[in-house]
């Protein structure tokens, strides 16, 4: 990816970089509609928002091929968005209406889509990890320079299959990228109670893997990283553990306040909001006019609230829709 | 016939659906090498994964020859990680692979739970039925070997109430061929569960095409009349033998295999319970949640009205497997142990 080291942006990608700021927009967009259709009664059980952390799965996604394997968590609506899953159908999925992307049957923790590779949403933590194992390594007989990205969180860090998967990958030189997002709280406890360290580029490191630590707050910063390791997989040189520094707005899901954080901790990660950090960065260099931000921020928030209307007038699937489903041959 | 077969050796061929074949006699390890051997040459998207399974050929012996015809990138040694490499044939299916994971003692099925239960079995439906995880888990379990207690279960119920899963269980070699040459041709995840003590048993298997089995129903291995027996895994011979010995006291049992826990299709089941009107189950695990229940519960729903005794069902005591032999021995049932039933079953006839 070009960039400028200066700026870090290259003048010639201009369309580029507003491509990838609508993604983080329309990341944020669909994840406050979320929230708000939450409060109306439109989604049922819970939801995990990924509001805070839009840098990291816009600037890792938006530099993979089509042909790249997606494993992702039940915080994953911001993954399947920036790889371009329909909105309506990720609405409708969550509301859980027929029209979803699975027809209701897997709902806000189970986004996934073939068609664009978005394999695996686990709703266990670690569980799409030994599965991003068996993607990437499909990569690697493949010949063809794929490469399989596995996202998870720095909860994931501690359990089993997260350490079984890491020393796999390594010793197979699978093409895999562990994208660690690193926001401090596995669900509602702090990391420094569940974790000897916080750097967690460390964990990487210990598997004798190519770690690095970014700002996943920079989607600059996280783009060139995941550009430098999914170009060093599709070489043959093996997995990347990218540990994204990042901070969840939110609490852990709907039911969450979120009130076991200092306050002075939640306000320096707020002034620190990952969209602000673009738009400035792209006004200060040049790149674009507040104009043309505000007027895609406004057209993105029309797209997103005409797919939620979409998606909540749908019907509701029936039994004959899930019954006899769980296998191919009953 | 087919083209230029030996026809030699007439008297021992047997009419399939692939003309006239010879069955051979073979044993329970080498019919599921072969399995896989015969599956891995049809289809290039089979490969085999687990520990030790390379150039060792498996720790039991039971991946014979694979490692030399196909080398190390179809048939691969893992660390010994089950949750990874379980969890990794589910990716590899979702990628177009036909993978088949190899779990050394049945007992390490708990080691990747989660990834049987939440990932694997699950992600079809998950996906709406819009993604596929044809994949293959092979579980060697079962007792009588002095392994102790985490190596010798069956594992035969632990996975039962999972939607998703087929589970199988071989009782002989062509079982072993059949089923696993046709678990890796199903679209659906399978589960193998094969029995270490049969491993050197010997059978007549049709190698080939004609040899690939079901994965339907229960079958009847001896047919009788006066009470029906039924037996999974290395309880199938004993049930048979139990079967002969009542044949000299003038009474014909019926013993089915069940073969396919999961689904369970009880329908032979039932028929023969309808014939026979006694039910029997030996199972080589405990009693409480087993298949048996399972079978038990079936037939009464469907054949109260001709059972003369209320069906019994025979196991393991409500205890891990010890280790020291004359207790171990004990423990599992016997063929002298089902006959008794058997008869006990019949004298209690009302």
């Amino acid at each position: 990816m070009p960039s400028d080291r200066a700026t870090g942006i290259d003048p010639d990608t201009r369309v580029g970089m507003l491509d990838l700021f609508t993604t983080m927009v329309r990341i944020r967009k669909f994840e406050e509609r979320v929230r708000s259709a939450y409060l109306e009664g439109l989604v049922h059980g819970t939801t995990h928002l990924c509001i805070g952390q839009e840098a990291v799965c816009a600037g890792v996604v938006t530099v993979l091929r089509a042909d790249d394997y997606l494993i992702y968590t039940y915080r994953g609506h911001g993954v399947c968005i920036a790889r371009g899953m329909s909105l309506a159908a990720a609405f409708a999925e969550i509301f859980g209406r027929r029209t979803g992307v699975s027809g209701g049957l897997g709902g806000s923790m189970h986004l996934t889509d073939p068609e664009l590779n978005l394999v695996c949403a686990a709703g266990i933590v670690g569980g799409g990890l030994p599965v991003a194992i068996g993607t990437g390594l499909a990569a690697q007989l493949s010949g063809r320079g794929q490469v399989a990205v596995a996202f998870f969180g720095d909860g994931t860090v501690n359990i089993g299959a997260f350490h079984e998967s890491l020393n796999i990958a390594a010793v197979w030189r699978l093409p895999v990228l562990f994208v660690c997002e690193n926001n401090y709280y596995g669900e509602f406890t702090r990391i420094d109670r569940t974790t000897p360290f916080e750097d967690l580029v460390r964990r990487g490191a210990a598997y004798d893997m190519h770690s690095v630590a970014v700002d996943g707050n920079d989607v600059m910063l996280v783009r060139e990283a995941a550009a430098e390791a999914a170009g060093r997989a599709r070489a043959g040189d093996g997995p990347t553990f990218l540990e994204c520094r990042t901070y969840r707005h939110s609490g852990h899901s709907r039911t969450d306040p979120a009130k076991y954080r200092p306050a002075a901790e939640v306000e320096a990660w707020l002034a620190r909001d990952p969209l602000p950090m673009f738009e400035r960065r792209l006004l200060e260099s040049g790149v674009c006019e507040s104009q043309e931000l505000e007027r895609i921020t406004a057209a993105v928030l029309e797209e997103v609230q005409a797919a939620s209307r979409q998606a909540e007038t749908a019907e509701w699937p029936s039994a004959d829709d899930y019954l006899g489903c769980a296998m191919v041959r009953t | 016939m087919r083209n230029g077969q030996d026809v030699s050796n007439l008297e021992s061929m047997v009419l399939s659906r692939e003309g006239l074949v010879t069955p051979e006699t073979t044993t329970y390890r080498e019919a599921i090498s072969r399995a896989i051997g015969d599956e891995m040459r049809a289809d290039s998207r089979v490969l085999i994964l687990g520990e030790d399974i390379g150039e060792s050929e498996g720790p039991l012996k039971t991946t014979m020859g694979l490692y030399k015809e196909f080398g190390p990138t179809r048939v691969r040694d893992t660390p010994i990680a089950e949750e990874a490499f379980v969890g990794a044939a589910l990716g590899l299916a979702v990628a177009g692979y036909r993978p088949v994971v190899e779990i050394m003692f049945a007992d390490f099925l708990g080691v990747c739970f989660d990834q049987i239960v939440n990932s694997i079995a699950k992600h079809h439906f998950m996906s709406g039925g819009r993604m596929h995880a044809p994949l293959v888990i092979r579980a060697i379990g079962g007792g009588g070997l002095r392994f102790g207690p985490q190596h010798s279960q069956t594992g035969e119920s632990w996975l039962l109430n999972v939607p998703g899963l087929r589970i199988v269980a071989a009782s002989a070699p062509d079982e072993a061929y059949g089923m696993i040459r046709a678990a890796i041709r199903d679209p659906d995840p399978v589960i193998v569960l094969e029995h270490k003590a049969l491993l050197g048993t010997k059978g007549s298997v049709i190698f080939g095409a004609a040899g690939i089995g079901n994965l339907e129903s229960p079958r009847i291995v001896a047919p009788g009349e006066h009470v029906t027996i039924v037996a999974s895994l290395a309880m199938v011979p004993r049930a048979l033998e139990a079967a002969r010995q009542l044949a000299g006291s003038g009474i014909s049992a019926e013993v089915i295999d069940i073969r396919v826990l999961r689904p369970l299709n009880a329908q032979v089941i039932v028929d023969s319970v309808k014939k026979t009107s006694r039910l029997l189950t030996v199972e080589e695990q405990g009693v409480h949640g087993g298949w048996g229940s399972n079978v038990v519960a079936e037939v009464v729903q469907q054949a109260f009205d001709y059972l003369d005794a209320p069906p019994i069902r025979i196991g393991l005591p409500d205890s891990p497997l010890p280790y020291s032999p004359p207790i171990e021995d004990r423990a599992i049932p016997s063929v002298e142990r089902i006959a008794q039933v058997a008869r006990e079953l019949i004298g209690r006839s009302i």
